[in-house]
């Protein structure tokens, strides 16, 4: 281990997460004290602002931007269990804020330290090797879909993967066409049900083709996506955030 | 102008999604042309450091435009061709008209161009009874079955080899079982006589070059050569941003197209023309004409934040990889271009506000944006055409959205807007999800939410949302 490993980080828990996946918050916290980082947690946190912003409504979000700069800007580590959310900071803040150079420089100020999750292990704490449980009794296959903010906004595309790798109990059966969007796309789901359903149904064909118990993203949103067509459809394969599988594995 | 059809994305959307055999033919599109495209991008050294550049040129390019134009427009004048500006589709296909009625012209053959489609060129000629006929493969299928363009460049895409049977055997006789290589005879026989017969040609433009002058055509099948070299009278048209400054950046424009375009090194026929035949050279045509469109361009091209789009080089690689182009198809968008590109620049090009479903039929994924070859940022502009739909910062004409998403917008702003207010919102959907959640599923959702629960069931609401379990148990 680097001996230049943060100590703090902030964690930015997303409202989805904190609403109706608080175990995904607990696993993220479990996962970064086993790394030995102290994790922080400003209760006054609510939302990015992203479901407004991509909707069109911009002047909504701002207000909601506005507050996470002025919430983190001194944090020296902002750690977020989704890539849409830490995109909607890194990047899209830059778009909603183009034409105020005060805000446009706080948000690329604070967009410097926000991390995805799985970005921040591999990225900043340089994980490379996972503690393995006490007594481990995990056996799992998984498949990974890869979340579409993380890849293409983040750039993304091989920290999540490493860390599956490295987690003792879990083989990696990759599914067809694990980069192909699973047709979440926020308010898009609702109202394109038609098309989102159908590109939903491609994904979940390339999930069972797999042949792996459970489907691990690293973000909520396309797991409560992913997982809802699971479900309605009675197909038992488990939706699991990245966070939660690591928790697992190191017991 | 051809007929503009935006506003009724979602019907055509779900005839698309309805169509077992469009979505057959659709679900080819990832491993052929998609992979295609990956493949030559994997095995070209330098592959993102030549989108870089091209980007670059681009950019520049179109910054400083009317420079390139007029350098394109004096040089192709230079070597003996003419040069005609035309502000919108109708003044183009005038100028056509009028060149034809002078020449006395019956017969018509074109080279692909979605422009012509832009300005319904076809019709146009066929009202002043010239006949006009497509020689790119894909294109004369759509021609004969009377149908438009599906795709950038596949336009056909859509259609199975029995369609093409059933389209032959009616319009030209070929046996209903005829093979590949038998309709494909069919179509030369056919179009060759036209070829012979026609006394003017119209192509479009990949690219001309600014510094010479030259039209650039990429083609599989000949039909730009034949085209450029064998009736006396040859029209290009091209959209204004077709420019490219110099002869060497050709090399990187045609690298790139043709790999992201078909997944192909190069095509089969790169026809490079500047001007008319000249006194030395055995074909070629008497006269060339080249027609700048711009057709709502200086729209694109006056908005900073939608310039870019004007970069676009036509490769259709972002239909190939988006995700919601493979399920509803070309025709769903209502209008010439479709996919990520044509939800960016239809809806400018005709009617913002017409077209206000393009810009929101999408999830964003940015699979456009990877695969563009000029790195164009789509998902951006798809973003900015969404607020300005909902704002209307700049232009109130754009202004569109619904009173009940508004006033959704407006309860959902009002719950995230403190801790207080967010304790608020999640007892009262604890008590709205009380008596339909089964096992912390809910199963039915009440419209507008309908659309998530007939394809998924909805996760309940915590009881015990994270910042209380922080509190209690994990708080160090």
């Amino acid at each position: 281990m680097s001996q230049t490993r943060p100590q703090k980080a902030s964690l930015f828990v997303t409202c989805v997460v904190d609403q109706f996946y608080p175990e995904i918050g607990e696993s993220t916290v479990r996962v970064l004290q086993r790394l030995g980082v102290d994790v922080e947690f400003n209760p006054d946190q609510i939302c990015c602002g992203q479901p407004a912003f991509n909707t069109g409504y911009w002047k909504e979000a701002r207000p909601l931007a506005k507050r996470f700069i002025e919430m983190y800007r001194d944090d020296e580590y902002v750690v977020i269990p989704s890539g849409s959310c830490a995109s909607m900071v890194r990047v899209f803040y830059q778009e909603l804020f183009h034409d105020d150079p005060t805000l446009l420089r706080q948000a690329t100020e604070v967009g410097s330290h926000v991390f995805e999750f799985s970005e921040f292990l591999v990225d900043v704490l340089g994980v490379d090797t996972l503690p393995k449980a006490t007594s481990p009794k995990l056996n799992t296959s998984v498949t990974y879909h890869e979340a579409c903010h993380l890849r293409r906004e983040l750039g993304a595309t091989t920290q999540a993967r490493k860390l599956i790798d490295a987690s003792s109990g879990v083989d990696l059966a990759e599914m067809d066409q694990s980069e192909v969007c699973c047709g979440f796309g926020g308010t898009f789901a609702v109202k394109y049900a038609d098309i989102s359903g159908a590109m939903l149904q491609e994904k979940i064909t390339h999930i069972r083709n797999s042949g792996a118990d459970a489907v691990v993203a690293c973000d909520a949103t396309c797991l409560m996506h992913i997982g809802g067509g699971l479900e309605k459809q009675g197909i038992q394969v488990r939706p699991q955030h990245l966070a939660q599988l690591l928790d697992e594995s190191m017991g | 102008m051809a007929e503009v059809r935006t506003r009724e994305f979602k019907n055509l959307a779900s005839d698309a999604l309805a169509d077992d055999g469009v979505q057959k033919n659709l679900g080819s599109l990832y491993n052929g042309f998609n992979q295609g495209r990956l493949s030559q991008a994997a095995a070209t050294p330098n592959w993102e450091e030549m989108r870089e550049r091209a980007r670059r040129i681009k950019t520049h390019t179109i910054e400083n435009l009317d420079y390139y134009l007029d350098m394109a427009a004096t040089n192709v004048e230079k070597a003996g061709g003419k040069v005609f500006f035309a502000r919108d589709s109708e003044t183009a296909s005038q100028y056509i008209l009028d060149l034809a009625k002078r020449k006395g012209v019956r017969s018509v053959i074109k080279g692909k161009s979605m422009l012509s489609e832009e300005m319904d060129l076809n019709q146009r000629l066929a009202k002043e009874e010239i006949e006009a006929i497509e020689t790119d493969l894909g294109e004369y299928l759509v021609q004969l079955a009377d149908q438009t363009p599906y795709h950038i460049i596949a336009p056909a895409i859509h259609m199975s080899k029995s369609d093409v049977n059933d389209i032959f055997h009616e319009k030209l006789g070929t046996d209903p079982n005829a093979s590949i290589d038998e309709l494909a005879g069919a179509a030369r026989d056919e179009l060759r006589e036209k070829f012979i017969e026609a006394d003017m040609s119209i192509t479009g433009a990949n690219f001309v070059v600014a510094e010479t002058g030259t039209l650039v055509l990429v083609t599989n099948e000949g039909n730009g050569r034949m085209s450029t070299s064998m009736p006396k009278t040859h029209v290009a048209i091209m959209g204004m941003e077709k420019i490219v400054p110099s002869m060497e950046d050709m090399g990187t424009f045609l690298r790139l197209l043709i790999r992201s375009a078909t997944g192909q090194k190069i095509s089969s026929y790169v026809t490079m023309v500047t001007g008319p035949r000249t006194e030395v050279e055995e074909d070629g045509p008497e006269e060339f004409h080249l027609v700048i469109v711009d057709n709502g361009r200086s729209k694109l091209l006056a908005d900073p934040r939608l310039r870019e789009a004007l970069n676009c080089i036509r490769c259709g690689a972002c239909l190939n990889a988006c995700p919601v182009y493979s399920k509803v198809g070309g025709h769903a968008y209502g209008w010439v271009y479709s996919g990520p590109i044509g939800a960016v620049i239809s809806p400018v090009l005709t009617n913002v506000s017409d077209a206000k479903d393009l810009p929101y039929a999408s999830s964003l994924c940015g699979a456009c944006k990877e695969a563009c070859p000029v790195k164009i940022d789509l998902p951006r502009m798809l973003l900015y055409l969404r607020s300005e739909l909902t704002e209307g910062n700049t232009d109130p004409t754009r202004k569109n959205s619904s009173w009940i998403e508004k006033l959704a917008m407006k309860g959902w702003r009002l719950s995230v807007s403190n801790r207080t207010m967010l304790g608020i919102a999640n007892r009262l959907g604890r008590i709205a999800q009380w008596p339909i959640a089964r096992k912390g599923r809910l199963r039915r959702l009440p419209p507008p939410l309908s659309g998530w629960t007939r394809y998924r069931s909805f996760p309940s609401v915590s009881s015990s949302p994270f910042r209380s379990r922080w509190k209690k148990n994990i708080k160090p």
